[in-house]
């Protein structure tokens, strides 16, 4: 059975990390009604916390006013961004918020499927996962008829992914997810139009899900006292690298670098990777910009560099990182993450000129607009960022008296 | 069989394409939407790339192929579509909301251009010693956009090896700009499934199952892939060298015989519209390259009608007059080599059901090392054969081991109609200029319904013709000869003709609905097969399956581009060719009864037919070892 007082949760927090008894946000949704729940999940502004930062209302809107008789809310926990490990922590500690979050998107959107796609690295807490989902079906809150008089079935199965960053990509994890190569889709049809076998999916991230019992219990209007205007409510961030205390921490949108690095106790910064090897990189001069959709946008990772690590070389790991993970099939993405990391390679060599130097930051512009997924298009930002904020750094003497770079 | 039992989703799409309304006048049916400055209405789901083609505006493509599903992957085709992110691919967006596109933007020619030259970075060699040169469209691409240095350098090093091991199909992964049009045709179009992308990021490449040999898995040698890939990635085992050096030999009598489908395409190799046939103009011409006989495939195609028909009849015989129930119904046809390997490969334990026949080209190339030689007083040692084919599987069937009956190797070379252009060119003769002639005697010009064969379901027309006509003793009860429901390109057709009135030989039809079935293209053949394999189709006698798309028309050996429009221009070339033929019936063509007088005198599927112009098939099975 499952125990319905309050675990002592040795984490605190706004809004997840805040207490939260099992089946509460579930109760509170049968309540409200369909309506009611979007309505609560617009005034709360939540946007995706997966990266891309999607309205979670609109999405789940889209999806509820098909009127196909199958839909599917599936759970993207592939976390497959360096530097990111919420998503770890939530399945481990709050397994409750996730899974009452993907009950309550069942319910609202009309899916009587949900579907878990873990990151095949998190093997190990299958075990524990698939308990808590039977425990939950003999106390009848998942299964035949969950809730009486509701008329509403829903049940959740785990599918362990196999590995490859571009999984996490929302169409190429339904890919995976039917059998195929994980390469993702063109896009439109979207998802919620034509998504696991052809019907409307709703995909979203642990966290974003996590967050919705939360909204529905205390309100839309609540969730909004956190954050900033446009980034509402409050995040997860996945802080590692040079800092004394590296971690997950729950901190509101809006916070700025200062003051995260305040909190962990980084000396002697240099720069701030936000977003993983997909985001930018922040030279000391910037850190007083704040984290949130609208300036310095992540999808949880934060990675501190100290003085004495080399910038050149940490983009040449993530250049490499994508030249692996690439699914392949589009070509500024497989040829261009080569060529960007070649250009680093010469850099290294001090073999280029400056002319060749700004060809690839236009490659990478190219890249960003004209690649099939996220992947290609967000690749090119560290790329781009790493060599404009870290010129001197980077170019040294070479650069003195040529002024176009 | 209505026509939506067979409607197929491509497997590499699955099911995320948007439909179009069914009804235009609904609402929301028509959406409109501005391109560049013009506004126009397009039904709801059009792409992008429909709605510029529709309105002259071009966009350049190179993933895109009108026989396949939507890849976008190769990214050249985008444009801006306003209030997006990111730049759109024409090629996969359905227009479902009414958007303004604007298809030649700064943003968007240097992102094509950027694309272009990232392929060619990757892509090794030059274009002057490319097969393809004058007819790629990577080349294309770089031209139109002024793609002319290498920006992001050129690869000085081959990073695949060549693949050579296939009698048919070369690949040379070096080339290769990872469109995946092979991949979709091959596993969509004709659901063989040899080749896929495999590994990641930069490794990625088209390969096959534990990237093997093409010669070691289950290729069906079709040559569907070459056709549609754009680059000279893919081509057919050439060859025209052996083939120059057989004809600079004077000791060397070179005999090539030309099938029906080449002639109605070589035209386009010379710059012609599709749609027009070159055969008196190539008789010509291959007598100028220095071939010493001429003959024409169609005589042996006629042949065919007579020892594939006499076998259906004696099948039909065992059957109903003896009640043997071991005979195999319906008799399905072996004159395409893809399908053979097709059946071998996916359905062996149905291999009894396939005629003994040999094809059209193997019987020719039996017969001329015996019969013409005999005739010609020629050793046959010193023949050399040459087959003129719109196939690529004809390279493959010519060295199975089994076709050597002469004693000889039946057909020494098979060569595609892209080859003999080639040829043709390289002896400095322009084509559709020659002066007209004939075929050569002993075989002459065959009759209309060898010429037929070229086209799906003309085998099953030229039989019916001849079958029908031998069990009734009356023609077809068809106008002018055209067997209507056998023609035309839908997947798999199905007909019936009633035997009535039956000469006393054939009493035993009387009253029996001759039924049978049309496929072609090997993914209507699976179909055709599951069909079998259900007992659907124990009332039909006999089957005809090609394994191109179109039939041999569109063969894996024929001219680049095909489409479906291409397709049936040489249908339509095929069929006015022959309605202008003096003789149309296989068992009137006197030089086929000639042959049976003087040298097959126990007549069709008689013991030295038998030895001669039948054959035996492999249970090959698909797993590979
Ligand atoms: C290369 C790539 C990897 C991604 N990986 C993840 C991931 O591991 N987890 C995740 O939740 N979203 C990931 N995303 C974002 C998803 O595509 C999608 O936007 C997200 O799951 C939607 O959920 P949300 O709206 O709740 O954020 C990835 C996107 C890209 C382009
Ligand atoms: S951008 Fe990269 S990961 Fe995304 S589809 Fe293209 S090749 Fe694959
Ligand atoms: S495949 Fe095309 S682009 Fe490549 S070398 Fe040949 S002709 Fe040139
Ligand atoms: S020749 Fe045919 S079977 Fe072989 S790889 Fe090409 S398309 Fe596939
Ligand atoms: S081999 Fe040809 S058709 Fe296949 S992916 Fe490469 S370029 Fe495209
Ligand atoms: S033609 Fe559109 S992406 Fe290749």
């Amino acid at each position: 059975m499952i125990k319905t007082e309050t675990l002592s949760k040795k984490r605190s927090g706004p809004v997840l990390f805040s207490e939260y008894k099992q089946g509460e946000g579930v109760k509170k949704a049968l309540e409200l009604g369909r309506e009611n729940i979007l309505f609560e999940l617009k005034s709360s502004g939540l946007k995706g916390r997966g990266g891309a930062g999607f309205p979670t209302a609109t999405k789940w809107m889209l999806t509820a006013a098909s009127n196909s008789d199958k839909k599917f809310i599936v759970c993207n926990a592939d976390e497959g961004e360096p530097g990111t490990f919420k998503d770890r922590v939530l399945l481990l500690e709050y397994p409750e918020l996730v899974f009452d979050g993907m009950i309550i998107a069942g319910y609202t959107i009309g899916a009587k499927n949900g579907i878990l796609y873990l990151r095949g690295e998190y093997e190990y807490m299958l075990k524990s996962l698939e308990d808590y989902l039977e425990l939950l079906r003999m106390d009848n809150l998942l299964g035949e008829n969950i809730f009486a008089g509701k008329d509403f079935t829903f049940d959740i199965t785990i599918r362990l992914g196999s590995g490859a960053y571009v999984c996490g990509e929302e169409t190429a994890l339904i890919e995976s997810l039917e059998g195929y190569r994980g390469e993702p889709r063109n896009r439109p049809p979207y998802p919620v139009n034509t998504g696991f076998l052809g019907h409307p999916t709703v995909v979203n991230n642990v966290e974003t899900l996590a967050s919705v019992p939360h909204i529905l219990i205390k309100g839309g209007d609540w969730f909004r006292t956190h954050g900033t205007d446009k980034s509402t409510g409050s995040k997860l961030f996945s802080i590692s690298g040079d800092c004394k205390k590296p971690g997950v921490y729950e901190l509101p949108w809006g916070t700025s670098i200062n003051e995260l690095l305040n909190l962990v106790e980084a000396k002697n910064t240099k720069a701030v990777q936000v977003g993983g090897a997909s985001g930018i990189c922040l030279p000391k001069s910037q850190f007083n910009r704040v984290l949130g959709y609208e300036d310095a946008a992540t999808g949880g990772s934060i990675m501190i560099f100290n003085e004495s690590r080399n910038m050149l070389k940490i983009l040449k790991n993530f250049m490499e990182f994508f030249v692996e993970e690439s699914c392949g099939q589009c070509t500024p993405c497989r040829i261009g993450n080569i060529k960007l990391l070649e250009g680093v390679e010469r850099i290294e060599k001090d073999d280029f000129t400056f002319s060749y130097i700004n060809n690839l930051k236009e490659l990478g512009r190219t890249m960003q607009a004209a690649s099939k997924c996220g992947l290609g298009q967000s690749s090119p930002n560290s790329f781009i960022s790493i060599l404009d904020n870290f010129k001197d750094e980077i170019f040294g003497a070479k650069r003195k008296g040529e002024k176009n770079v | 069989m209505s026509k939506r039992e067979y409607e197929r989703i491509p497997v590499s799409q699955q099911a995320h394409v948007v439909s179009k309304p069914k009804d235009l006048t609904a609402i929301g049916g028509m959406v409109s939407v501005q391109i560049n400055e013009k506004k126009i209405t397009v039904p709801l789901g059009t792409t992008i790339l429909e709605a510029c083609q529709l309105n002259q505006i071009h966009i350049p493509t190179l993933c895109h192929h009108p026989d396949l599903c939507i890849a976008g992957v190769c990214r050249v085709c985008v444009v801006e579509v306003e209030k997006m992110r990111t730049l759109q691919t024409a090629c996969s967006f359905p227009i479902t909301s009414p958007i303004k596109i604007n298809t030649s933007t700064q943003m968007v020619r240097k992102a094509r251009r950027h694309i272009i030259d990232l392929l060619l970075s990757e892509h090794y060699g030059e274009c002057y010693s490319c097969f393809r040169n004058g007819n790629c469209e990577l080349q294309n691409l770089a031209k139109e956009f002024g793609v002319d240095n290498y920006t992001f350098g050129h690869v000085k090093t081959q990073r695949y090896e060549v693949d050579s091991s296939s009698a048919a199909v070369i690949r040379d992964m070096n080339k290769c700009v990872l469109c995946k049009r092979c991949v979709r045709t091959c596993i969509d179009l004709q659901e063989v499934g040899v080749l896929e992308a495999v590994k990641r990021g930069h490794e990625t490449h088209v390969g096959t199952f534990l990237d093997k040999p093409l010669a070691e898995v289950i290729c069906i040698n079709c040559g569907q892939c070459i056709n549609r890939c754009p680059t000279s990635a893919l081509r057919a085992n050439d060859p025209s060298d052996e083939i120059w050096a057989a004809i600079d030999n004077p000791k060397k009598h070179v005999v090539i015989q030309t099938a029906p489908s080449p002639r109605a395409a070589i035209g386009e190799e010379f710059g012609k519209e599709a749609g027009k046939s070159f055969t008196g103009e190539l008789n010509t011409a291959l007598r100028r390259i220095g071939f010493d006989r001429v003959f024409d495939t169609n005589f042996t195609a006629d042949l065919t009608i007579m020892e594939e028909g006499t076998e259906l009849l004696t099948r039909l015989k065992k059957a109903i007059v003896e009640k043997d129930e071991s005979v195999k119904l319906p008799q399905f046809t072996s004159c395409s080599p893809g399908w053979v390997k097709y059946i071998e490969h996916f359905y062996p334990e149905f291999l009894d059901y396939l005629s003994s026949a040999k094809s059209p080209q193997q019987m020719f190339g039996a017969l001329i090392k015996t019969f013409y030689a005999q005739e010609a007083k020629i050793d046959p040692a010193d023949i050399v054969t040459v087959a003129l084919m719109p196939c690529a599987a004809k390279k493959f069937e010519c060295n199975r081991p089994e076709m050597c009956d002469s004693g000889f190797k039946d057909v020494d070379y098979g060569l595609t109609t892209r080859e003999m252009a080639k040829m043709i060119r390289e002896a400095g003769i322009y084509l559709p200029e020659m002066p007209k002639s004939h075929f050569d005697d002993p075989f002459g010009d065959a009759s209309g319904a060898g010429l037929i064969f070229g086209a799906t379901g003309g085998v099953m027309e030229a039989a019916l013709r001849t079958a029908y006509e031998l069990v009734t003793g009356r023609e077809v009860p068809f106008e002018n000869l055209v067997i209507e429901p056998c023609r035309g390109f839908e997947g798999v057709k199905q007909a019936s003709v009633k035997l009535e009135n039956c000469v006393e030989q054939y009493k035993f039809l009387e009253g029996v609905d001759l039924k049978f079935v049309v496929a072609h293209g090997t993914a209507n053949a699976k179909i055709v097969m599951e069909m079998l394999k259900k007992g659907e189709l124990n009332d039909v006698h006999f089957v005809e399956i090609m394994a191109c798309p179109g039939g041999c028309l569109g063969g894996g050996g024929q001219p680049i581009p095909t489409s479906n429009v291409i397709r049936e221009k040489r249908a339509q070339a095929i069929y006015e060719e022959e309605a202008s033929l003096p003789i149309r019936k296989s068992h009137e063509n006197p030089h086929v009864n000639y042959v049976y007088e003087k040298f097959l005198t126990d007549g069709p599927c008689g013991k030295l037919s038998h030895k001669l112009l039948h054959t035996h098939y492999v249970k090959r099975g698909k797993y590979i070892s």
